[in-house]
């Protein structure tokens, strides 16, 4: 490979030719601060607008400073990271930004995690050089069921544009007004409810302030908490265990799954249950489904649509209602694991436990914003009763313990309570991209052949490539399989099908990187793909951990299938377990 | 239109183009040509002075001299109209009186090709604006 | 076969002042006496002088009417064309000797001025491809398609010595030969005539009279560089250009000299406009062409410069009209002539709009190392009024203001980049003593501020930021702190803006900085405006010699800061007056001093 040498701060580094000056410089062990950089490689994905100037570097002869960002390495290069020059216009582009920037960093719900505080940290910045009264851009707030848009604390650093434009293909964001005014919003300045946004939340994942935020219920669930005619129960979702532990300062990739639950029963949670458990549930609805269609398909029913879509994600499933209106029979009619856990808890689960729907509470801690906004459509209200009443994340789940004074680190594993506690590891690997799928295919092999399984990995489904194709043997049938996880990975999928490219017979789609892990609700990872990687291996983990890895061998779910469902698509099925789509071609 | 197929047929068209803008471009610069100023007051255009900047247009068109031709006021000699002054690059104007048609295609020939003066020579000792 | 002809400005600005009519008018009293065998009106493009346009120029004798009237048409028409009796009281007079100069050679304006780029405006019929064939229009193209090779003809452009007139000024030819050597399917010539900076229209005086040099120019560009697509990208407030334009492009297709297998050669191509809604950054050349694919005109971070990553990520070629106005001249008189105009490094001529305080406001073109003062006293023939020089401020909101030190140096690309200026597009305005220079350094960052893009920090936040500070300066606000806060934000936004408008838009406040600091001074220390601009810091006082005592500014007053007995001296409380100036315009005694 060719490389070239150059001397950063007098360090003389040899690099790749094509390196930039800020990654030679992380190699060379020289940390130049950054702020609109984000580079995602898992997604092949590099945002670098050059735009906020706070990386520039200063090489002697040239006549303006550099961006190290963008600007590439040459032979015999010079570079300064720390000069007067330098450290002068670095520290006054920051004062600049902080000029045009709400002070209340104390009450931000952002702090601790801010970008910029953590430049003006480093920079030890203790007055800002302007005028008094200086003028701070501000805009209208905008607010929505899973986010918020306080943009008075934008900074142009536009990931959220690249994020939702180029990676998620959504659109809902972009840059307008000039200058001063400018600013990231839905086009013409419209709410975010009125726009194309899937509330994916993947903005929130990047956005380095407290420009774009989520909703916080935190306190709905204090209130339910301390409601004495109330029963409040939890459901977590696979994801959140893979991840919860980074905010306790666990290396990523860490499973805590018993002291999650046992952190959720001090906090004093009724039952501490597994969205797991509705994930097999998921499997058992899904899976049936697909074999129905498939061998429908066989016997030369040209009716059937195929593939078949899983539809877990709500954001996923907001955006093929906007987007692909057309094709509204094609998903699964399935509901996601977080509804149909409500669903069931709110009525089998009720009735057994000899409580009304009303004095019941169906909480949700999910990695994902757009949990909060499905938890809200109508078609999941019994008479107005939401089948879950608050859908919360990660990050607020771990404020949610901190302000219930529980020691995290000091618990003691737990297990969940019965019967909704139940689960195998074909629902915990419903947060990766891939899981759903996978589980899928591990009961319906069995199911379509009448065979048992043995090998229940499939590796071949797995890993964090944006579109991933698989053929399955299913004794003689070969079942060919797409998976895509990121919307615009899911939109190239979706145009192929529209146009009769593909010939699959089952697509799974997560609108997230990674898929759940990955979710807007996760301790903010800022695209980083070792914290993703590491998350995955922990879901992976926790398959391989468990005794029983398909769903159909849930004895909780043939239990409630007996009691109470029946079996399959059963009447008391579609009722309950499954939905029916609306489009939404506005946005 | 027609098409312009080739380099060839764009010189043409040239050529063709150049006579309509010759007005202008010898007015462009007018010192390095025979300037010719028929005095076009009432007096002369009464005397046919009209008739003689016609003349004097066909005649240096067909002749191909390059002159540029203009009219003035008059010139104070209303008794000795049509006048018409020309200046030849490098030389004192000369003003010819009493020219008709015959009297302006004399001029060219004599005096504008072959410095000949002819009859009828007045003094110049005024200035225009 | 006319024996005369009447040119009558087409140009935007005359046209505002009724020109079309005059056409028409001239028209009808040619009809009435008879004369459509002997004269002809044709509408030309902007002959520069458009202090006193309308224009009409009557060839051949260069006879050069000003400010006419459609109600001059006729006498023009009966006395001129008629009875060869020029109009005296429409021809323009020179200001100094108050002689009228008939003949537009003759006139101070155009004698220092030599025309390339303009060499068509004002003398042909742009709407008419003929009239531009006849001076030789399209036989560059045809000498470079049928007898050059591309290589040979960029060459040609680099003997020339011709740099860019959009700015900068980077040698075009090498930027060509750039663009030649990256190999690609499709590759596009782009004209950028996105004229924005305040106060110029060299372009659109190019565009309105010349239209066809630039299709001829783009094309021979796109023989020398492997494009077959040329776009124009320009600005939708210029209908009259477009229109033009338009024209120019529809005659040339009908001619075949766009098109495909041009002059029967392999080599085709055809252009397209592009309209720009007018933002100044969109002259940038990497933000006109994120506007020209339907993105946010926002510049991007160079390099790869367009030559190689351009239009579609196509390699294209990007120059702004004034260069294109220059190549077929190139061709047609050889790059030894170009190159024997101008100083060593800049080469050939520059149009500039001159503007301001100077007698001759128009456009003009300049052989490159004219002085300032050949330009403001002998073509702008002065300040006006007869006040004193203070500054020129070249460049736009790029540019910087010079001094009366600046008056005897050859101004060229780097002279004017040396003197803390810079060429920019070409605009130019004077001021006089009258000119408050915090104010105009004020005005300068007003534009910025309101047409930066707001991509990156430094524009977006640090010109906001400087002019809050500069209009604490002009309130009387201001303290020695905020000069050194205004002083290494310019510094900084010139060492970190993304772009090259960024980059150079705080020249007009460091120039005058450096130029003007005692004035800078005067309004921190002293609160006083010497040019008395900033209302803010002029102090109202009644001449008590002076003063009838009439009690009209004290009636006027809105804060009734004025009292006194009437028909005695009126008395101005200083604590009480806002500074609004309302005394001071209702005085009719003029006893009101303001200091």
């Amino acid at each position: 490979m060719e490389t070239v040498k150059l001397t950063i701060d007098n360090k003389h580094v040899e690099v790749p030719k094509g390196t930039t000056i800020l990654q030679a410089a992380k190699q060379a062990g020289i940390n130049i601060p950054s702020l609109c950089y984000m580079n995602l490689p898992h997604l092949a994905q590099e945002h670098k607008p050059g735009s906020c100037r706070v990386c520039v570097v200063e090489i002697p002869g040239k006549k303006t400073l550099v961006p190290a960002c963008v600007t590439k390495c040459t032979d015999g290069m010079e570079v300064l990271s720390h000069s007067l020059r330098a450290i002068n216009a670095r520290r006054t582009v920051v004062e600049l930004l902080l000029s045009d920037h709400p002070k209340d960093c104390l009450i931000c719900p952002s702090s601790g995690n801010c970008e910029l505080q953590k430049l003006s940290i480093n920079m030890g910045i203790r007055e800002i050089n302007s005028v008094e009264n200086a003028a701070i851009s501000t805009y209208r707030k905008d607010s929505s069921p899973s986010l918020l848009r306080n943009m008075d604390k934008c900074v142009m650093c536009r990931s959220c544009e690249t994020i939702c434009n180029e990676i998620q293909t959504v659109g809902a964001l972009s840059a307008v007004n000039r200058g001063f005014m400018s600013v990231v919003a839905p086009a013409f300045e419209q709410d975010l409810t009125d726009s194309p946004c899937t509330f994916c939340g993947q903005c929130v994942a990047v956005c380095p302030t407290g420009a774009l935020t989520a909703v916080d219920n935190t306190f709905h669930v204090i209130r339910a908490l301390a409601d004495p005619t109330k029963t409040v129960l939890i459901q977590t979702a696979p994801a959140v265990r893979a991840a919860l532990g980074e905010e306790f300062g666990y290396t990523p990739g860490t499973l805590v799954t018993g002291k999650m639950v046992a952190a959720l029963r001090a906090l004093g949670f009724d039952k501490v249950f597994d969205t797991d458990f509705a994930a097999d549930l998921t499997i058992m609805e899904e899976g049936t489904e697909l074999l129905n269609r498939i061998s429908r398909h066989l016997s030369g029913d040209k009716s059937v649509r195929l593939p078949i879509l899983t539809s877990c994600c709500p954001a996923w499933v907001n955006f093929f209602e906007t987007n692909y209106s057309d094709m509204l029979d094609v998903p699964s009619t399935a509901r996601s694991p977080q509804q149909m856990f409500g669903s069931i808890a709110k009525t089998y689960l009720a009735e057994k436990m000899g409580i009304k729907r009303e004095n019941m509470v169906v909480v949700s801690v999910m990695p994902c914003l757009a949990k909060k906004y499905e938890c809200q459509r109508e078609e999941f209200k019994v008479d107005g009763n939401p089948d879950v009443d608050y859908s919360i994340t990660t990050r607020e789940l771990a404020h949610l313990i901190r302000m219930g004074n529980v020691d995290f680190k000091s618990l003691k594993d737990e297990d969940f309570d019965r019967p909704m506690g139940e689960s195998t590891g074909a629902g915990v690997i419903f947060g990766a991209t891939g899981g759903v799928i996978e589980a899928a295919t591990r009961t319906a092999y069995e199911l379509f052949t009448g065979k048992k399984l043995e090998k229940v990995d499939f590796y071949e489904l797995r890993g964090m490539d944006g579109i991933r194709t698989a053929t399955i043997d299913f004794d003689g049938t070969d079942i060919h399989i797409g998976i895509a996880h990121t919307l615009g990975n899911a939109r190239k999928l979706l145009d192929g099908i529209r146009k009769g490219m593909y010939n699959f017979h089952a697509i799974e789609i997560m609108a997230c990187p990674g898929g759940c892990i990955g979710g807007g609700g996760q301790p903010l990872h800022r695209g980083d793909s070792i914290v993703l990687k590491a998350r995955m291996q922990a879901i992976y983990k926790e398959d391989l951990n468990k005794v029983i890895r398909k769903s159909h061998e849930n004895p909780e779910i043939a239990r409630l299938y007996e009691e109470f469902l029946g079996k399959p698509l059963s009447e008391m099925s579609h009722k309950l377990l499954h939905t029916h789509y609306f489009s939404h071609p506005k946005k | 239109m027609t098409k312009i197929k080739s380099l060839d047929d764009l010189r043409q068209r040239k050529q063709q183009l150049e006579q309509s803008m010759e007005i202008r471009e010898n007015s462009d610069h007018p010192d390095s040509l025979v300037q010719i100023k028929v005095a076009m007051a009432t007096c002369g255009i009464a005397s046919g002075a009209r008739a003689v900047m016609n003349a004097f247009v066909e005649k240096i068109k067909k002749e191909k001299i390059p002159a540029v031709v203009t009219q003035t006021g008059c010139m104070g000699y209303c008794y000795a109209e049509p006048t018409v002054e020309v200046k030849k690059p490098g030389m004192d104007p000369v003003v010819f009186s009493y020219v008709d048609v015959a009297k302006a295609e004399e001029i060219v020939d004599k005096y504008i090709r072959n410095n000949e003066l002819l009859d009828g020579i007045l003094p110049a000792n005024y200035q225009t604006i | 076969m006319y024996k005369m002809q009447l040119l009558v400005c087409g140009g935007t600005g005359c046209r505002a002042s009724a020109s079309a009519k005059i056409v028409e008018k001239l028209n009808e009293s040619l009809a009435s006496h008879g004369l459509t065998q002997d004269a002809q009106v044709v509408t030309t493009g902007c002959f520069g002088f458009c202090e006193k346009g309308p224009i009409v120029k009557v060839i051949p004798d260069n006879t050069f009417y000003t400010q006419v009237k459609p109600e001059d048409a006729e006498e023009i028409v009966a006395e001129h064309i008629l009875k060869g009796r020029k109009v005296k009281r429409l021809l323009y007079e020179n200001p100094e000797t108050e002689e009228h100069i008939p003949d537009s050679k003759h006139m101070g304006f155009y004698q220092k001025q030599l025309r390339i780029a303009l060499r068509n405006c004002g003398f042909i019929d742009p709407e008419n491809i003929d009239e531009y064939i006849a001076r030789d229009g399209y036989s560059a193209l045809a000498q470079v398609v049928t007898e050059l090779t591309p290589q040979q003809a960029i060459d040609m452009v680099k003997q020339s010595g011709l740099r860019g007139r959009g700015g900068a000024g980077f040698p075009t030819g090498l930027k060509w030969e750039i663009t030649k050597n990256f190999t690609s399917d499709q590759k596009y010539v782009v004209c950028n005539a996105d004229e924005g900076d305040p106060g110029a229209f060299m372009d659109r005086s190019i565009l309105e009279g010349d239209p066809n040099t630039i299709i001829e120019a783009m094309a021979i560009c796109g023989y020398c560089i492997g494009a077959s697509k040329g776009l124009v990208y320009i600005r939708a407030e210029y209908p009259l250009a477009i229109k033009r334009l338009q024209i120019a492009i529809k005659q040339a297709k009908e001619y075949g000299l766009l098109g495909d297998n041009i002059l029967g050669t392999n080599f085709s191509f055809d252009i397209e406009l592009r309209y720009g809604a007018g933002a100044f950054v969109c002259g940038e050349e990497t933000a006109l062409i994120a506007s020209m694919e339907g993105k946010r005109g926002e510049p991007r971070v160079k390099p790869p410069f367009p030559a190689e990553d351009g239009y579609q990520h196509k390699p294209t070629n990007v120059n702004n009209v004034e260069t294109y106005a220059n190549v077929p001249v190139i061709f047609l008189k050889g790059p030894e002539w170009f190159s024997s105009i101008g100083t060593a490094k800049s080469k050939g001529t520059k149009v500039f709009a001159l503007a301001g305080k100077i007698n001759n406001v128009g456009l003009i073109e300049v052989p490159m190392g004219i002085t300032l003062r050949e330009i403001i006293y002998e073509i702008g023939g002065g300040i006006k009024n007869g006040k004193k020089f203070k500054a020129v401020q070249t460049g736009g909101p790029s540019g910087g203001c010079l001094t009366e030190k600046h008056l005897d140096t050859p101004i060229d690309f780097d002279s004017l980049v040396a003197a803390g200026s810079m060429m920019g597009s070409g605009g130019m305005i004077v001021m006089d003593e009258d000119d408050c220079m915090v104010s105009i350094a004020k005005f300068y960052l007003e534009f910025i501020v309101e047409e930066s893009c707001g991509k990156c920090t430094p524009c977006r936040v640090g010109n906001k930021r400087m002019l809050e500070i500069l209009e604490k300066i002009c309130q009387g606000k201001g303290n020695m702190e905020d000069l050194d806060h205004l002083r290494n934000f310019a510094n900084v936004i010139k060492d970190t803006a993304l772009c090259g408008l960024g980059q150079t838009s705080p020249n007009p406040v460091l120039s005058t900085m450096e130029n003007f600091y005692d004035e800078y001074l005067a309004h921190v220390k002293d609160k006083r405006c010497i040019a008395k601009k900033c209302k803010a810091l002029a102090t109202y006082t009644i001449m008590p010699d002076v003063c009838t005592g009439c009690s009209v500014c004290a009636k006027n007053c809105p804060v009734e800061a004025i009292t006194g007995e009437r028909r005695q001296p009126h008395f101005i409380n200083q604590n009480k007056c806002i500074r609004c100036g309302v005394c001071y315009t209702k005085c009719k005694f003029n006893a009101i001093l303001v200091q």
